[in-house]
């Protein structure tokens, strides 16, 4: 059996986020105005959005919180991010150190 | 002296303002319309220091922020549709002052009436289709223990990541059948890319995510439509959401054709 979700008839439910997103930030009437934003930057944007989110709500509900780690979307600059930085520096540097033992054979 | 800057929501045939009541604009700010002819902008002033282009960058760039912005500019656009045809337009839209948004209005005076024209009592409505994906509880498929879990195992994601596929393949020729039934009772039709699973709560495959413009005296034979053609198709669900402002069907005609 298929399922048909209709919005309650009842006041304007509030629309998913991402919904509304795909409309103004991907759809919507382009008009040159004075102040230029690079639409390049939005649709990076609308990209990791609808790849992720519902809506901010549901989002947290289910764990993501992507856009408290990303620093392209955040003004904050969170802890973990440096551990991530920190973990990759440390994990290049024993890849350096593998390459340069000499692997008897090998070659 | 008006210093402050103009962000524009959307184009409009004119309406009273006093009646859109407590709906504001972005941060807070009155709505304003300005007018040219038989069209009007549909607009709020915005300071020039948070107009600039770093301060929207900033403002984009988080989540919160964008979020408060986009549902400050579609509830604007919502109430104008309710009041007037409108051309809704995209995120962030700013003239410098006021006498430059009039501007806009007399040089796509032709363009702005000629897409009102066709925009004029019609509206735009969402439809998405997901693949259920219900996958059986693994003990229906692997009954036999045998002395390789990890086989098992592995064999009994195989078959469930089959029948996922079959699942997705069929949701897909359903969802062709639906959009093709849909679009051809719609005026236009527009295609949306399909939003990743993970943004449904549960995980569904969206395989189909779609606008229809629709006139707004059709919308009853519409719904019937959807849910006939839900009721035809096993394995979907079908999501229709709507009425919206034409977003997806905003850009511009030319102006002075027949």
């Amino acid at each position: 059996m298929s399922d048909l979700s209709y919005p309650t008839s009842a006041g304007p439910a509030t629309p998913n986020l991402a919904d509304i997103l795909e409309r103004i930030l991907d759809n919507g009437l382009v008009i040159a105005g004075d102040i230029k934003i690079n639409l390049l930057d939005i649709e990076l944007l609308t990209i990791k959005v609808r790849l992720l989110v519902a809506s901010v709500d549901k989002a947290r509900e289910i764990g993501i919180d992507w856009w408290e780690r990303d620093p392209g979307l955040s003004s904050g600059k969170p802890r973990e991010l440096e551990a991530e930085v920190e973990n990759r520096r440390l994990r290049e540097r024993i890849a350096e150190l593998e390459n340069a033992e000499p692997e008897g054979g090998s070659r | 002296m008006n210093a402050d800057a103009c962000y524009t929501y959307a184009v409009a045939r004119p309406f009273d303002v006093a009646t859109i009541g407590p709906v504001r604009g972005v941060d807070d700010a009155a709505i304003r319309l300005f007018r040219y002819r038989d069209i009007v902008a549909v607009s709020s002033a915005m300071p020039p220091e948070a107009a600039e282009e770093g301060a929207l960058r900033t403002r984009l760039e988080t989540l919160e922020s964008m979020e408060a912005m986009a549902r400050a500019h579609h509830a604007v656009v919502e109430a104008v549709v309710e009041r007037a045809v409108a051309i809704p337009f995209r995120l962030a839209t700013i003239h410098h002052d006021e006498r430059r948004v009039i501007g806009m209005l007399r040089h796509g005076h032709a363009e702005f009436d000629a897409t009102l024209n066709r925009l004029a009592g019609r509206v735009e409505m969402g439809v998405k289709v997901y693949a259920n994906i219900s996958a059986p509880p693994p003990t229906s498929i692997v009954a036999s223990v045998s002395d390789s879990p990890g086989r098992d195992y592995l064999r009994t994601r195989r078959v469930e990541r089959n029948q996922r596929e079959r699942g997705s393949r069929q949701a897909v020729d359903v969802a062709e059948r639906v959009d093709a039934a849909l679009a051809e009772s719609a005026v236009e039709r527009a295609l949306h890319r399909p939003q990743a699973a993970r943004l449904h709560i549960d995980r569904a495959e969206n395989v189909l995510n779609a606008a229809y413009l629709v006139e707004a005296r059709d919308l009853p034979a519409f719904h019937t439509l959807v849910r006939r053609l839900g009721s035809d198709a096993p394995g979907v669900r079908i999501e229709v959401t709507g009425p919206w402002p034409a977003y997806s069907f905003a850009s511009l005609d030319s102006g002075g054709e027949p």
